[in-house]
C-alpha cells in the first residue's frame, strides 16, 4: 500500500469535518470543547505530513505550536465552563446566550 | 547514494508496503474514536474515546518519522489536557434529563454542509498535482551535515530559527494561565 499526501489530506479533511460537525450540533459545552480539540489535531496531521513531503522540519516546530496553543486554549475553555456552571447550573450550550456576567 | 535508494524516496509516496497498511489501520481507528466522540452521550464517554484518539494520532505521527512531536503529543494532549477534561467532568456533576436531546436541532442542516466543502475539496485534490520532488530521508534527523535523532533536530530548529515564536508562546501560555485563574475562582464574597 503506497500512501501519498492525497491520502493525509483526505484523512485530516474528514477529522477536521467530525471536528467541526461536533462544535456546530453539540449541546453540552464540554463535548463541543472536545470536538476543538479534534480539529486542531487534523491541521497537526496535515502540517506534518507536508513536512515530510518537503522535507523540512517547519511543520513539526508548528505543530508543536498548535500543540502549545490547544493547551492554553483547552485551559480557558474549562475556566468557562466551570464558570458557566456556577452562574446557570447547566453545560448547555443554548441556554449561555445573554451577554451580561 | 545508489539509483535504487534515490528511486526509494523520489516521487510523491510517503509511505510504502507494511507502513502504509499500518497507516490505513491507524487513521480508520482514529476516524472511528473521532466519530465515537462526537457521538457519545455521556461527556466520560467522550473524554475516553478522545484520548484513545490522541494516541492513534500520535502513532501516525511516530510512523511518520516526527517522534518528537508524537511523544508531545502524547505528554500535553494525552497527558495534560485529559486530566484537565476529567477534572472539570468531576467538578461539574451535570444532571441531564432523562429526555435530553445530545445533539441540537440544526444538525441535518450541519450535514448540509458536509458536501458544500467537499466537493470544492475533491475537486482541488483530483485537479492538482504536487510538484514531484525527492524527497531527503534524513532531512528530520541531521543538523548541518552531523546525523543526530529527531529531538535534536527539532529543537535546534525552534531555539535558533524560531526563538522568537517560542518566547511569544511561553507568554501566551502565561496569559492563559493568569486568566484561568481568574475566571475560574470564586468572588471572595460568594466564599464567607
Amino acid at each position: 500500500m503506497t500512501i501519498t499526501i492525497n491520502h493525509f489530506l483526505i484523512v485530516s479533511f474528514l477529522l477536521f469535518s467530525i471536528g467541526f460537525f461536533g462544535v456546530l450540533v453539540r449541546r453540552n459545552f464540554l463535548t463541543v470543547l472536545m470536538s476543538v480539540e479534534l480539529m486542531l489535531n487534523a491541521v497537526n496531521i496535515n502540517l506534518i505530513a507536508f513536512s515530510r513531503r518537503l522535507s523540512d522540519l517547519t511543520g513539526q516546530v508548528f505543530s508543536i505550536f498548535v500543540i502549545t496553543i490547544a493547551a492554553g486554549e483547552a485551559a480557558i475553555g474549562l475556566a468557562l465552563t466551570i464558570s458557566l456552571f456556577r452562574q446557570r447550573k447547566t453545560l448547555n450550550v443554548e441556554e449561555a446566550d445573554t451577554m451580561k456576567g | 547514494m545508489s539509483a535504487g535508494a534515490a528511486a526509494d524516496v523520489a516521487g510523491g509516496a510517503l509511505l510504502t508496503g507494511a507502513a502504509g497498511w499500518l497507516f490505513v489501520v491507524f487513521a480508520v481507528l482514529a476516524l472511528g474514536t473521532a466519530i465515537a466522540v462526537v457521538a457519545a452521550k455521556s461527556p466520560v464517554h467522550s473524554a475516553l474515546y478522545l484520548l484513545a484518539s490522541f494516541l492513534i494520532v500520535a502513532c501516525i505521527f511516530i510512523l511518520e518519522e516526527a517522534e518528537f512531536v508524537g511523544a508531545v503529543q502524547i505528554l500535553v494532549y494525552a497527558g495534560g489536557i485529559m486530566v484537565l477534561f476529567l477534572f472539570v467532568i468531576m467538578l461539574v456533576h451535570q444532571r441531564t434529563a432523562p429526555g435530553t436531546a445530545t445533539f441540537q436541532h440544526q444538525w441535518d442542516v450541519a450535514l448540509l454542509f458536509l458536501p458544500i466543502f467537499l466537493i470544492p475539496f475533491l475537486y482541488i485534490l483530483g485537479t492538482e498535482k504536487f510538484p514531484d520532488m525527492p524527497r531527503n530521508a534524513d532531512a528530520f534527523r541531521t543538523v548541518g551535515t552531523r546525523v543526530v535523532g529527531n529531538t535534536e533536530a527539532v529543537s535546534w530548529a525552534l531555539f535558533r530559527d524560531y526563538l522568537l515564536p517560542f518566547e511569544v508562546a511561553s507568554v501566551f501560555l502565561l496569559v492563559a494561565m493568569i486568566g484561568a485563574v481568574v475566571l475560574g475562582k470564586r468572588s471572595v464574597e460568594k466564599v464567607d
